[in-house]
């Protein structure tokens, strides 16, 4: 039963106001009863739940499930609940149809592992941006920067040629456009998983230091694991390895330009600390993932004093609980719905919470901290070069972010 | 203050080892993490319990040692 003040979710957002601020009505929901319900597109009415704290207890809650089989699970739209259920892997699961995957992969992906290819960072950045500045004026961002960075990051990590790039940017839109039809992502993820498959049977013949190679001869070879469900998690990590990063270095180049006193803090400090600061305050500022985590609860349990009952949906809006102030104010850093890159923000949540929280965050990391301190120091006069709010912004897309950025200098 | 770490619980984010490196690592064989210290100075107080607050899987317990509570009043 919905009645008449039951909002529909996800929420507009108003981009003519300010393309970086979540839809206005989440902070009137974290101010008042911090939890209430929506109306998803298949007509269910999950929680949404808004306010930090109550966020983190959910995602870390024994009675939630992350399970995308379960029926009650409330999907984000009907192409994202095809494609998981063609690629589920350990992201969408519970127990140790997650704990034994991701023990797989942690390894690969632990902070100093990260923090050592930092000056590969650097010589990908360094190249993308002398690209730039050998080019036209103006250019586009996302093209030229946003997406080869991480592109060329999560290939080089996994071992997959770099030259079915573009393919696989393509399929990898198709999985987050809200126009995509369950046929389209279903098809999308085929090939996804075609392509997985058979760098996985090369990898095994002919082993390269690389992370798909080492689930090849560690995990396929042996029978550990099938190469469908290897397939899959390949697929998890190319995909998730360049949306994520690449809207994150157009979306927060745009926002620096427009805080042009956080830009110089940035630009003028050679202080390792003050770009990781920086990233952080954006990650918290932006987040991105800005449909809400999804959840169903598996068991009754109470959340900011709501009785929740097994079978509930739960939509955990990542972006208000990244906003608000209990979290994230205090005398010297006040308003949450400012960009200020000196702000404590590592407790955000922006990667998630819980043992789903994001098993690439430290490559992200790293990713940022160089690509940002690298752009605004090697091209100090980088400017927009199209008002703010004309620039095409993903509203579409359950990743958000800018299709294009064209800035000059 | 004491720290205790679950093995179980650790998924490996490696948010401890950003936080307080001198009080964390990773094993390189899977990602779990490594207790350097068991009872670290008072001075790194402040970064393990940043560790604490963001490990995202709540696998670092900090128990206050009584160093604390005997100067108390």
């Amino acid at each position: 039963m919905h009645t008449p003040e039951t909002l529909d979710y996800p929420l507009p957002r108003d981009v003519a106001r300010c393309p970086f601020d979540p839809p206005a009505e989440l902070a009137a929901i974290r101010a008042d009863e911090g939890l209430t319900r929506v109306r998803i597109w298949d007509g269910s009415e999950p929680w949404l739940v808004t306010r930090h704290a109550d966020v983190r207890a959910v995602l870390n809650h024994p009675a939630v499930s992350a399970d995308t089989d379960n029926e009650a699970y409330p999907h984000t739209s009907a192409a994202i609940q095809a494609r998981r259920s063609r690629a589920k892997t350990f992201h969408t699961s519970d127990g140790p149809a997650h704990d034994e995957p991701r023990r797989v992969l942690t390894r690969e992906f632990t902070a100093k592992r990260m923090q050592s290819l930092r000056d590969v960072v650097q010589k990908v950045t360094d190249d993308a941006i002398d690209g730039i500045l050998t080019g036209e004026k103006p250019v586009d961002l996302v093209e030229k920067l946003a997406l080869p960075v991480p592109t060329v990051m999560i290939c080089d990590l996994l071992g997959a040629p770099y030259s079915e790039h573009d393919r696989v940017q393509e399929l990898t839109k198709i999985f987050v456009a809200a126009s995509s039809t369950p046929a389209d992502t279903t098809a999308a993820a085929s090939e996804l998983l075609d392509m997985m498959g058979r760098l996985l049977d090369e990898k095994s013949v002919n082993p390269t230091d690389d992370l798909l190679s080492r689930l090849a001869t560690e995990q396929l070879v042996p029978g550990l694991m099938t190469r469908e469900a290897l397939a899959r998690m390949g697929l998890v990590l190319l995909t998730a390895g360049h949306e994520t990063s690449a809207n994150m270095i157009a979306l927060g180049t745009a926002t620096l330009l427009s805080n042009p006193e956080q830009a110089a803090l940035l630009r003028e400090s050679d202080d390792p600390q003050v770009a990781a600061g920086a990233v952080e305050e954006l990650l918290r500022y932006l987040t991105i993932v800005h449909s809400g985590l999804r959840r169903v609860a598996i068991d009754d349990f109470e959340v900011a004093g709501t009785q929740i009952r097994r079978g509930d949906g739960l939509v955990l809006s990542i972006d208000s609980a990244n906003r608000d102030a209990a979290a994230f104010a205090d005398e010297d850093h006040l308003d949450p719905d400012s960009l200020d890159i000196t702000r404590p923000a590592r407790h955000h949540v922006a990667f998630g919470f819980g043992i789903h929280q994001c098993l690439g965050q430290q490559l992200a990391r790293v990713e940022l901290q160089v690509v940002f301190s690298t752009l605004f120091r090697r091209i100090p006069t980088l400017a927009l070069a199209q008002p703010l709010a004309e620039v095409p912004y993903k509203t579409d897309m359950s990743i958000y972010g800018a299709h294009q950025l064209l800035v000059t200098w | 203050m004491k720290v205790h770490i679950d093995e179980d619980k650790c998924v490996g984010g490696g948010q401890c080892v950003l936080a307080a490196p001198e009080v964390f690592d990773q094993r390189d064989d899977d990602g779990i993490v490594i207790l350097l210290q068991e009872e670290p100075p008072t001075d790194l107080d402040p970064q393990v319990r940043e560790a604490a607050l963001l490990c995202p899987a709540l696998a670092i317990l900090l128990e206050e040692t009584p160093s604390g509570a005997a100067q108390a009043p």
